[in-house]
């Protein structure tokens, strides 16, 4: 073993490697808005009296979660442009993300919806709501506390995906380090403290969440 | 000079699947011999192994899958060896599945009442007698769902075996596509083909889930043998 570490070169771009975390950030907090908004809407989709609305929600989920991501990447990034929508690496990138979270979250929000017991939808009907005012207090909230320790993983989950999607050279935290290795040949060093950095991320997001969790649901307690 | 997109074209993807086939088993079975060993040591009443078990899976859950094949694919250099893909891409996928059936097995195992294992002991039986006859049978029943769910990401994760070289069938999709030029119908038609492979496991796990309108007679509390009629 005759390999010196080298982790000056490291600390020598490291506000590099925070400014690709930076937009990792972005990314991700981004796509989780936008894919729990389409989760949402897939899920009342699948709930739907229309067949072919469901079959295509069902078309849609089936889809994205028996490809890989990579692949749905490249599909948007490389296919789409023969068929006439060209992006930026980071519009593909987050399109793909997007698509990719809202197949998973029409699932967890559908499940969610489902343990919300039918009796609570008259209950608020006798109270003189309407419609949309049930959906949204008595059926969605209630829903979303149910599956939001679902949905936090899964937001995670992408979090960690979007490294990929320095294959297409999005300049997030791994292809900022990819471009940097390529010039400095001190791979693994990088590496090692890029997969350090994810860590960190990881566990800030999840604070986020618990917090997020006691703050919003909190005042639901009780109510499922 | 571009190559026109043929069935031959077409082949050379379909053959290439084999090779992701092959890794997502390499993957699978390493992963899941690992697997047992993290859900074990995770269940430990010793505090040392326990505590290594849970940093392994929050290591392995908490960083991304590629970060885990780059850091084997340029670690093999430090160690003195050649860097290779298909041995860097096994191993990479080895460790990141055993550290998520080990906290999937941990939950099945923990499912089990604690009453089995003081019937267990209450037969004379060893700690190690105890999970292996009594504990494990049971837990393997409600083990299996969850498990082939993942062995679908396992499956889609060897895609990114192609980032560092190993030609399974995203990189040989990448090759066709340098060749023809025709990003929609190559990324298309490799999309069915993991499509192929992933959703009947998908089905499967779905199909083999216990559901609550169909539970087996067993798993309902003991007092109540007659089912819902009994009430009122």
């Amino acid at each position: 073993m005759d390999y010196v570490f080298q982790f000056g070169a490291v600390w020598q771009d490291f506000d590099k490697l925070l400014l690709g975390a930076w937009l990792t950030v972005r990314l991700s907090a981004i796509t989780m808005v936008l894919g729990l908004a389409v989760g949402i809407l897939g899920a009342v989709g699948k709930g739907s009296r229309s067949r072919l609305l469901r079959g295509l929600v069902e078309g849609y989920v089936e889809a994205i979660r028996n490809t890989p991501f990579l692949v749905q990447l490249l599909f948007v990034y490389l296919g789409l442009p023969a068929a006439g929508l060209k992006l930026s690496p980071e519009q593909a990138a987050l399109l793909a993300m997007v698509v990719n979270l809202g197949a998973y979250a029409t699932e967890i929000v559908r499940a969610g919806i489902e343990a919300v017991p039918r009796g609570q939808v008259e209950a608020g009907r006798a109270l003189g709501l309407g419609p949309y005012q049930i959906f949204r207090l008595v059926v969605l909230m209630p829903a979303l506390r149910v599956v939001f320790p679902a949905l936090a993983s899964q937001f995670i989950l992408v979090m960690l995906a979007s490294s990929v999607v320095s294959v297409i050279s999005a300049e997030e935290l791994t292809a900022v380090a990819d471009t940097i290795v390529a010039r400095n040949f001190r791979s693994f060093e990088f590496y090692l403290v890029v997969t350090g950095i994810y860590l960190v991320l990881t566990l800030a997001f999840q604070s986020v969440f618990a917090l997020i969790e006691r703050r919003l649901f909190g005042r639901w307690a009780g109510h499922t | 000079m571009i190559r026109d997109f043929t069935l031959g074209e077409v082949w050379f993807l379909v053959l290439a699947l084999r090779w992701t086939l092959l890794l997502t088993a390499v993957a699978f079975v390493g992963g899941g011999v690992v697997g047992l060993g993290v859900a074990v040591a995770r269940i430990s009443a010793d505090r040392l192994p326990r505590g290594i078990a849970i940093a392994y899976i929050k290591l392995f859950q908490g960083t991304p899958l590629l970060m885990q094949l780059y850091l084997v694919y340029f670690g093999a250099t430090f160690l003195g060896l050649e860097a290779n893909a298909w041995v860097a891409a096994a191993l990479a996928l080895t460790l990141y599945t055993s550290a998520f059936l080990g906290e999937i097995w941990r939950g099945c195992i923990q499912a089990i009442p604690r009453g089995q294992w003081d019937a267990g002991r209450a037969l004379a039986l060893g700690p190690v007698a105890q999970l292996r006859l009594v504990i494990l049978p049971q837990a393997l029943r409600i083990a299996i769902p969850p498990t082939v769910g993942f062995l679908v990401q396992v499956l889609k994760g060897t895609s990114l075996a192609s980032i560092i070289g190993f030609t399974e069938l995203t990189r040989a999709a990448q090759i066709v596509n340098n060749a023809t030029f025709r990003p929609f119908i190559v990324y298309a038609i490799v999309a069915a083909l993991y499509f192929a492979c992933c959703w009947p496991l998908s089905r499967l796990s779905w199909r083999l889930e216990p559901r609550l309108d169909r539970a087996p007679a067993n798993r309902r509390p003991p007092w109540n043998t007659a089912g819902s009629a009994a009430v009122g």
